[in-house]
């Protein structure tokens, strides 16, 4: 009994010491003013005056303010609409891979997977760097498409969004892949054969059976890319222009450029209770596939 | 009145259904099927029968249009099928595995295969009705594959696949997933259903004993050839090979030469010492030809005294019992060494058994009792 205990209370422990009293915090900090000070927030909490002072002080200014300046609201839509449609394209890509490497010989499958897991090898910093001497003016790509006679003179793909589509897919496409690849590997082939017997042709029994009993994968897997993507701080930031405009990005420079805690907090505290809603939704849907596979 | 015997196969006038002309089927080196010719007749009730490996899957598969043959045509009703993609075919196969769409209810799944004709909507619940009616699956209509049970899944996949009242249903192994006694009912269900639908039915079994109880027809297979084709009595009581009779059932094999004495009648000598056996064959063999009398246990007689005018008769001690319940099967060994087995039915109890373990015994059986054969 005490041992089962102590197991379940260092996981919790963990939580409580990492997540939800640095949430507190931010919080707490997200209620207060900005100041110049150190550090730059009031009120600081102190013994004489106690709790109930302390308290009196707090308020909600942070949240009405972000619904104020239309920055804040348009950096949310900006950044839900960009996630959207990175994870869309990620699964564009993504599904054709993972289905092509299921129908791969047996004996090539482990190296392919080995393939899609390579890049997580070399740091993520490096590999957008890399993105960037590819994609610039001067970049790989171009010198690559001059060569070839197809343009005249160097597309722009740096600094705009479709540099940002294009780091998104890239760095997050090894997440779309795996769990579509798990789903598709425990298809059973004879049910292809069945639909096939039955009167659909390929492409019939590809989206009638294929699609529907994989679908548990294309959740998680638009989940794991949407989840991060909407929060991407570094991409954006790298890739994109001064255009770009996502709420990683906003964050940042609440925090480092003016300085402003109480305001970059809020931000951060509204961010994540929009992430609380895909959140919940993709543990249902695990919670449901598991419940159908007993 | 006579009802008339279902035998086209003796008819010269029928036409078969389906046709295979010299069909050959190769994966990379392996030959699945040799250089196969078969016809077989609608209405049929076919058994391909075979161990795993020689071919019967092969088979099904290219009457299904998954595999196409190396050599060879298959003709279904006079029209040569090989460019006949299978989702064009008016076959339908139940797969091993039941292959049934999980994410779809029972009545999807039997709904599949109509929809993909774009039959009025009408129509389709009328003939799924009438599948769920057939296969008394009528409650379970709304439930998913996983939660019913191995038989009525069974079943599910004999109405999806019946549901487009194919030409030719292929069954593939259809019972090997269900318990014994839930098999041989369903054995019963089966033949009654390929009768009332009067559709041909080719089954793959590795089970001798289900292709005897539902066949019209069986064709023992073997490295991708068939062996005999035949209905279940003749395969049984007149195989024409020890491949075959051992195959099906069980069988003594006695290896010896052949002397004929007579018209049909021979004196076959084996293991020295032992008396020439007697035995009428209507296979005829030449003085000294090596050949093998195969007996089925069931038709030999043991007993405890020496049988009066018994064709053959021989002594020994029983070595093992195998007690089956309803029969008893003996062991026998004789005194060169050799192990004759013989049946009889128990039909006292079991306290009263006349012969027991190391008892002297006389085995008999008369000169038609076995079939003879070369090889």
């Amino acid at each position: 009994m005490m041992r089962r205990f102590v197991l379940i209370a260092i996981p919790y422990l963990w939580l409580l010491a990492l997540f939800l009293v640095p949430f507190a915090i931010v919080f707490k900090i997200a209620l207060s003013d900005a100041a110049i000070a150190r550090p730059p927030y009031f009120p600081q909490f102190d013994w004489v005056e106690g709790i109930g002072a302390f308290l009196a002080e707090l308020d909600f200014e942070n949240f009405v303010w972000l619904t104020e300046d239309d920055l804040y609201w348009k950096a949310y839509l900006s950044s839900l609409r960009i996630a959207v449609i990175s994870t869309f394209l990620t699964l564009l890509v993504g599904y054709p891979m993972a289905y092509g490497m299921v129908r791969a010989p047996e004996e090539w499958r482990p190296t392919l997977m080995m393939l899609v897991i390579l890049p997580f090898w070399t740091s993520f910093l490096i590999r957008v760097y890399a993105w960037m001497g590819i994609l610039s003016n001067e970049g790989l790509l171009n010198q690559f498409l001059i060569w070839t006679g197809l343009i005249d003179s160097p597309l722009t793909i740096l600094n705009t969004n479709t540099a940002v589509y294009i780091g998104i897919v890239y760095t997050y496409l090894p997440f779309m892949i795996l769990p579509i690849y798990s789903a598709l590997e425990r298809l059973d082939g004879s049910l292809i054969e069945a639909a096939e017997d039955l009167g659909c042709s390929r492409l019939q029994a590809f989206w009638l059976v294929t699609i529907p009993l994989s679908r548990a994968g294309i959740i998680a897997g638009c989940f794991l890319v949407f989840i991060p993507t909407l929060g991407e701080f570094v991409i954006p930031s790298l890739l994109g222009g001064s255009d770009t405009l996502m709420i990683g990005k906003v964050l940042w420079e609440e925090f480092f450029s003016n300085r402003d805690w109480p305001v970059a907090s809020a931000v951060a505290v509204v961010l994540l209770l929009l992430l609380i809603v895909p959140i919940v939704l993709f543990q249902r849907n695990q919670q449901k596939q598991q419940e159908a596979e007993q | 009145m006579t009802i008339p015997v279902f035998e086209p196969w003796n008819d010269p006038e029928a036409k078969p259904l389906i046709q295979f002309q010299n069909v050959t089927k190769r994966f990379g080196e392996f030959t699945a099927i040799d250089d196969l010719t078969l016809g077989i007749y609608e209405r049929e009730f076919f058994a391909l029968l075979g161990p795993s490996g020689c071919g019967k899957t092969t088979m099904m598969r290219m009457l299904a249009g998954f595999e196409t043959p190396t050599d060879g045509k298959i003709y279904l009703s006079g029209q040569d099928i090989a460019p006949v993609p299978p989702n064009k075919r008016l076959v339908n196969m139940m797969f091993q595995s039941y292959a049934l769409f999980p994410h779809l209810s029972i009545w999807d799944n039997i709904a599949f295969g109509l929809k993909r004709e774009n039959k009025p909507k009408h129509d389709i619940e009328e003939r799924v009705q009438e599948m769920l009616r057939l296969t008394r699956l009528e409650k379970f209509a709304r439930r998913k594959p996983h939660q019913i049970s191995g038989g009525q899944r069974q079943r599910v996949a004999l109405a999806r696949s019946l549901a487009k009242a194919p030409k030719l249903l292929l069954l593939d192994e259809p019972l090997g997933a269900l318990d014994k006694k839930l098999r041989q009912d369903t054995q019963f269900e089966l033949m009654d259903i390929q009768e009332k639908t009067g559709t041909t039915f080719v089954i793959v079994t590795h089970d001798q004993e289900e292709a005897m109880t539902v066949a019209s027809r069986v064709a023992v297979m073997d490295n991708g050839k068939l062996v005999q084709v035949a209905t279940p009595d003749r395969i049984y009581e007149n195989p024409n090979s020890v491949y075959v009779a051992d195959f099906i059932g069980d069988v003594n094999i006695i290896e010896g030469t052949a002397k004929p004495t007579g018209p049909d009648q021979y004196d076959i000598a084996w293991k020295e010492g032992a008396e020439p056996l007697n035995v009428k064959s209507q296979n005829s063999f030449s003085d000294g030809q090596t050949c093998h009398l195969a007996i089925r246990p069931e038709k030999v007689t043991i007993s405890a005294d020496k049988p009066a005018d018994a064709d053959n008769a021989v002594q020994g001690r029983v070595l093992d019992i195998a007690y089956l319940g309803n029969i008893s099967t003996y062991h026998v060994e004789l005194p060169t060494g050799a192990v004759i087995k013989a049946q009889t039915a128990n039909t006292r109890r079991i306290a009263r058994r006349a012969f027991n373990w190391e008892d002297p015994v006389w085995l008999s059986w008369t000169a038609t009792a076995g079939v003879l054969l070369a090889e």
